[in-house]
């Protein structure tokens, strides 16, 4: 497993609060008319995009759901125009045409931010089809949620990384539901990291409320999938606390259900970790929460005076 | 008696073969199920089986003799102990020169063949660089990949069996051979799932070449066509692009009926930040291609089955391109316009012989190229000129090509119109199988004229 220095485990902290922060403040937006659409939320999943964000090389790629402003933050891209981007407005990473569902960075090598069910899937193993193309060592990491587990090119695209041993790590987002779903309503067979095996991938689980389990599990895959091995599926047990998107009241699972998940609050458990090894003290905490908390606010602040684009825009980037 | 073995039709769009080699020889006696010769078709090498048995009599062509139409007879097999009696009435010799006359006779295959006028347009043959020897559209296509894929090594070729079995279509024939099995991958038959690989392949920067073995199956795929590849550069506000042709053949092919024969151009013409290109000769498909390779856009590339053995004269210039956008003005004409593309183009220019033959009409043909976006710029200044219009082509009518220039024309040049537009369609029903209902669902020359005289008020 890494070997994780001081500075790490500060670091982990830091964007899973910046991430939890960030969404909070999304909700409120939201809430307030200042974001429109579909807007979905990464709370209680923190420790997924982060976990995995601790073995990464920066010339990786990323592909990921709609889901994606957790993932957006864990690349290291600015929360202003992440936010100006769920604003709609000309700051956004996507100049206000994407959207919360629609983000990408191609200079950070974020490729979406996609919001078909499962269509990133295949798109992660073409952008890991030119890695081996062009000779490089990168991987990119393909997330999943576990409603695309029962989606039928996610399995066209597990044959054709096997096939041709592509470097590519799947990583199943399991956070129970697929919009009302229940998993157990949704697959027959629950063992979603499993389904890799008719086609020689292997898989694992690994508890996605805890970073550290993350990590270890990312780790080992991540260097599987590098060494040219071909593809690798992590299923991450994890749970959102939020609906689905911000017009669902979550009423298909108990308030019970959800108030258990929150016993093992990944930020807490990270926090627990710094304490408990003196990596930080209390106060050296509070700080962070506190810049934190302002760093989010001012990232509002910007996505809420930012310009919408302008009426020329409608017209640009259909065609390059 | 004797029997005759015919020229077989290998395949749907088959309308003549290649004797490759004889697997039998003269006075050999053959069974049922015995292999006889390989014949090499339009799409294949192919062996051939005896249906009939006897000691064979004679064979009518000497191996690698190239072009025998399908119906044709290549052998003769009968009963030796018949044979003296057949002697008895004729002799042998006369009764195989008989068959040798026949042999000569044209076999039409009615509607297999396309109607196909391949005559150059004035354009073309103002080109100076003009080949003398004429091409096949298919060696059009395949070499336009070859010359792009040795001057950009991220261009590379997927598809089902584009690779070992040198294409459905015959297509991709000697690729792999000179690129490789690193860029020239046979698929898994799992059209929605390597389409989103090659999708996201040119997001990350290369130039794929997606081959459909037809464009039926794009349907499989076409979420990543449309979501994936169409959107994500506006959606990325300007920073992703997909750099992807998906080509393949498109329309109705030869009684493959309802599941096999459709034709998508007003289907992926209606989608912003794609390009639409329909080729209708070896010339322009060698221009175009070129252009759609080295275009930064998603391309759909729809080539014509029936098509792939037109010949033709191309520009052998490896730099030579058609522009995306363009239309070709194939012929001149001052009473009506008849605006067509891909396969239709032949039955256009058909039909404006006849018309000027019989009615005294003279059209003008503009062949659109490409479909998406649109020359609108040529066919109104064509309309301005003959004050007529119709449109030909092969989709359904319902919101098709030809309807969106109907639209057009009407706003734009209304008051230079002499008589409504008209649209000439398939009709509005699934593709049948029988060949007879086939010929009549797919738009025919008489159809066109019908439109012409229509237009021009001739009864």
């Amino acid at each position: 497993m890494k070997k994780l220095q001081k500075a790490d485990y500060i670091k982990m902290y830091s964007f899973m609060l910046k991430i939890r922060r960030f969404e909070e403040r999304a909700a409120q937006l939201y809430g307030m008319g200042k974001i429109g659409g579909f807007c979905h939320l990464y709370i209680g999943q923190e420790a997924v995009v982060v976990g995995i964000l601790m073995t990464i090389d920066k010339n990786d790629s990323v592909v990921t759901t709609y889901r994606d402003h957790g993932h957006m933050i864990a690349r290291g891209l600015d929360p202003k125009r992440i936010m100006a981007e769920l604003t709609g407005r000309e700051d956004g990473y996507s100049a206000g045409k994407g959207g919360s569902m629609h983000m990408f960075s191609k200079e950070n090598n974020f490729y979406g931010g996609h919001g078909i069910v499962g269509a990133q899937v295949p798109i992660g193993t073409g952008i890991a089809f030119t890695h081996k193309y062009n000779g490089e060592k990168n991987i990119c990491r393909t997330y999943i949620g576990d409603g695309a587990m029962n989606n039928g090119q996610v399995f066209e695209a597990f044959n054709l990384a096997a096939l041709w041993k592509l470097p590519v790590l799947y990583i199943i987002e399991n956070n129970k539901y697929g919009m009302g779903t229940s998993v157990d309503r949704a697959a027959a067979g629950l063992d979603l990291y499993k389904r890799g095996e008719a086609f020689g991938i292997p898989g694992e689980k690994v508890d996605g409320m805890n970073v550290f389990s993350v990590i270890e599990a990312a780790d080992k895959a991540g260097k599987y999938v590098r060494e040219g091995n071909g593809p690798y599926i992590i299923e991450v047990q994890t749970y959102r606390y939020r609906g689905h998107s911000m017009s669902d009241p979550a009423k298909y699972r108990t308030k019970e259900e959800l108030d258990n998940y929150k016993q093992t609050d990944p930020i807490e458990i990270v926090k627990a970790e710094i304490l408990k090894k003196k990596i930080a003290t209390n106060d050296e905490i509070e700080k962070i929460n506190k810049d934190t908390l302002e760093e989010i606010k001012n990232a509002a602040e910007f996505a809420t005076n930012s310009p919408f684009p302008k009426d020329s825009e409608l017209y640009t980037d259909v065609y390059l | 008696m004797s029997t005759e073995i015919l020229m077989p039709a290998l395949s749907p769009t088959m309308t003549e073969g290649n004797l490759s080699k004889w697997l039998i020889k003269k006075g050999d006696t053959v069974k049922a199920g015995d292999l006889i010769a390989e014949i090499e078709t339009d799409k294949a090498t192919m062996e051939v089986e005896a249906v009939d048995e006897g000691v064979v009599l004679d064979l009518l062509f000497k191996e690698g003799e190239a072009n025998i139409p399908v119906n044709k007879a290549i052998a003769i097999i009968g009963d030796p102990n018949e044979k003296v009696e057949v002697k008895k009435e004729a002799p042998l010799e006369k009764v195989i020169e008989e068959k040798k006359i026949e042999k000569n006779i044209e076999t039409k295959i009615e509607n297999k063949k396309a109607d196909i006028i391949d005559t150059p347009s004035p354009k073309i043959e103002e080109d100076r660089n003009l080949s003398s020897e004429e091409i096949t559209m298919r060696q059009a296509l395949r070499d336009t990949m070859a010359e792009e894929m040795r001057k950009d090594n991220k261009v590379f070729i997927l598809g089902e069996e584009v690779a070992e079995y040198q294409g459905a279509y015959k297509v991709t024939q000697g690729l792999l051979q000179e690129f490789g099995k690193e860029r020239v991958l046979d698929t898994p038959i799992s059209e929605h799932g390597f389409t989103g690989l090659a999708v996201g392949a040119a997001f990350k920067g290369l130039r794929p070449i997606l081959e459909f073995m037809t464009f039926n199956f794009s349907m499989q795929a076409i979420d990543q066509i449309i979501n994936s590849a169409a959107k994500t550069l506006y959606m990325s506000g300007g920073q992703i692009n997909c750099p992807i042709v998906f080509r393949g053949p498109n329309g109705a092919a030869a009684q493959v009926a309802a599941q096999h024969s459709q034709d998508f151009s007003s289907w992926y013409s209606q989608v912003p930040g794609l390009k639409v290109i329909a080729p209708s000769t070896p010339y322009n498909a060698k221009g175009l291609l070129r252009s759609a390779i080295s275009d930064p856009n998603p391309v759909i590339f729809l080539e014509n089955e029936i098509l792939y053995g037109l010949k033709g004269p191309v520009n052998n210039d490896i730099n030579f391109s058609i522009p995306i956008g363009k239309a070709n003005i194939e012929k001149e004409g001052k009473d009506l316009t008849i605006v067509t593309y891909s396969i239709m183009l032949q039955k256009s220019k058909e039909a404006a012989i006849r018309l000027k033959e019989e009615y005294n009409l003279d059209s003008e043909i503009i062949d659109l190229q490409t479909l998406r976006p649109l020359d609108t710029e040529t066919i109104l200044n064509s309309v301005k000129k003959t004050n007529r219009l119709i449109t030909v082509e092969e989709s359904w009518p319902f919101g098709s090509v030809g309807s969106e220039i109907a639209n057009i024309v009407q706003r734009d040049a209304f008051d230079y119109l002499d008589s409504p537009v008209i649209k000439v369609n398939s009709a509005d029903v699934p593709m049948p199988y029988a060949l007879s209902l086939e010929k009549l669902y797919l738009p025919q020359v008489d159809d066109i004229i019908n439109a012409a005289k229509k237009v021009s008020y001739i009864k």
